[in-house]
């Protein structure tokens, strides 16, 4: 059963958010890397990168396929993970702590509101389980 | 019509098997992870399923001539007991399939291992054929639906199968064939392989191939025998610089484009495709399959994405992946002729990027000589 952290939030993309203050730091769900297999490279935005909430800011990719990072809120990106950059295999072993993946300074914290809780995002899970 | 499984997918799904849909198959694509399944390949064992592959047996007084033409190879020069790669072509001498055909010991049959998403386009082609020469007393039987087949791989592969086997299998060299019991069950064991480690591909009867799985899995837990999905068969089968048919063959690729003139036995005779291949061969085939490695980080370069040299675009990438045994992303690539040298650069574009990569030649990876067989 993929991990599904408390107080985190998450969206129906697999990223997820941590708010620290008015920044959200933000990465990919464990259900998100058991899905891609071994993470084998990431392309991240640059600091100073200003993103809208749905954009796609970035790549994941593994061994099977390239995937699209989203945005789960719009801002500026404050920070990106360049250790993450050169052990992409972080991803895979510890998909909510080493591996957050980008920093972002919010423009309209309300956004973080409209993400799905923990509890709905295990539904959500369940929900793409069953439709498999 | 849904896919079909193979007898040991309830074995698949308890090993935690991930699936992919491949040729009409719902196969494991990986177990505990491709790199963890590429790398015990390389260093210990590893046991595949393949049973989507097609086995087809041609028997008959004139099976040897009907494959000798139908076929770039020798097949007179298989003795019995002993097996060859080769390839069914078009008269445009490209490529059909990729095949191993296999004089099977004790009889007077050949059997031909081919690809699985090729498998009813083969018995067509080789049915059409065979209907075009009614002088050939020749019988074509698709063995593939009462065959079970699995891969043993490994430096580890001898011992643990020598355990199942009262058969010396250090008798039996590479592309050696014989037929014997495994765990008590009736199999023909080739030496055989597409990882470019040693090992042995094993065939047996399709309701006995259930019991010849749990055996092997048994005998080799004790040497770190794990189970091999297909993710992993392509990294492997890349880094050996093996073709896969689709990527570095097909219908308007020949085998002289895929640098693999040497399946070519030009002073047998006449085969089908030979007017075609001797053109090529006299002129010069126009595009090369090259090996590269990425130079700079980038991405994996997957199949079609455009290849420059000197800003100008010369092909596609024909597979690429990252190699666990190396450390670095490979890829062939098949580029016109003048760009093709090893040691010269390429640009692979990589979504919107042109990453920076360099030619090799292949094999990228070759195993040590102590593991290889001499005999």
């Amino acid at each position: 059963m993929a991990e599904v952290r408390d107080g985190l939030r998450y969206t129906r993309t697999h990223e997820w958010v941590r708010i620290e203050g008015d920044v959200a730091v933000v990465g990919v769900t464990d259900f998100a890397q058991s899905e891609l297999g071994d993470i084998t490279y990431l392309e991240l935005p640059e600091p100073g990168t200003t993103v809208k909430q749905g954009d796609s800011m970035g790549v994941i990719e593994s061994v099977k396929a390239a995937s699209d990072i989203y945005a789960p809120v719009s801002g500026e990106v404050i920070e990106a993970n360049k250790a993450v950059v050169d052990s992409p295999e972080l991803v895979n072993k510890s998909p909510y702590d080493d591996a957050w993946l980008v920093k972002i300074k919010l423009s309209a914290p309300e956004e973080v509101d409209r993400l799905m809780d923990a509890e709905a995002y295990r539904k959500f899970l369940a929900e793409t389980a069953a439709m498999a | 019509m849904s896919p079909k499984v193979t007898p040991l997918y309830e074995r698949h799904r308890a090993l935690g098997a991930r699936f992919i849909e491949f040729a009409g198959w719902t196969m494991p694509v990986q177990y505990e992870g491709i790199i963890s399944e590429h790398l015990a390949v390389r260093t210990r064992a590893g046991l595949f399923d393949l049973g989507h592959m097609g086995q087809v047996i041609v028997r008959g007084k004139d099976a040897l001539p009907f494959l000798q033409y139908l076929t770039p190879n020798d097949v007179a020069a298989l003795s019995p007991g002993k097996a060859q790669y080769s390839m069914f072509l078009y008269s445009s001498g490209g490529v059909v399939d990729d095949i191993i055909v296999y004089r099977v010991p004790d009889t007077a049959e050949y059997l031909v291992v081919v690809n699985a998403a090729n498998t009813e386009k083969d018995l067509e082609w080789l049915n059409d054929h065979r209907s075009q020469h009614p002088e050939w007393s020749v019988e074509i039987e698709d063995m593939s639906a009462r065959t079970g087949m699995l891969a043993l791989q490994g430096p580890l592969a001898e011992p643990i199968l020598q355990h199942l086997t009262s058969f010396d299998l250090g008798t039996l060299p590479s592309f050696g064939i014989v037929r014997t019991e495994v765990a008590g069950i009736a199999t023909l064991v080739a030496r055989t392989g597409y990882t470019g480690e040693d090992g042995f591909e094993c065939y047996c009867p399709i309701e006995r191939v259930v019991d010849l799985w749990d055996a092997i899995l048994e005998a080799g837990q004790p040497l770190g025998l794990v189970p091999v999905g297909l993710g992993a068969r392509d990294t492997l089968r890349i880094e050996a610089g093996l073709p896969l048919y689709g990527n570095e063959l097909s219908p308007e690729i020949t085998p002289l484009e895929a640098g693999l003139g040497w399946v070519i036995a030009w002073q047998k005779g006449a085969f089908l495709g030979r007017e075609a291949l001797e053109r090529q061969r006299d002129q010069g085939p126009p595009r090369r399959l090259v090996g590269f490695e990425l130079v700079e980080r980038g991405g994996i370069p997957r199949h079609g994405y455009p290849v420059q040299f000197e800003s100008d675009v010369v092909g596609t990438v024909t597979s690429g992946t990252v190699s666990p045994t190396l450390g670095k992303t490979i890829g062939m690539a098949l580029i016109a002729r003048h760009a093709a040298a090893p040691g010269r650069p390429l640009e692979i574009l990589i979504r919107d990027r042109l990453v920076k990569a360099v030619q090799v030649k292949l094999p990228f990876y070759r195993r040590s000589r102590s593991t290889s067989r001499s005999v």
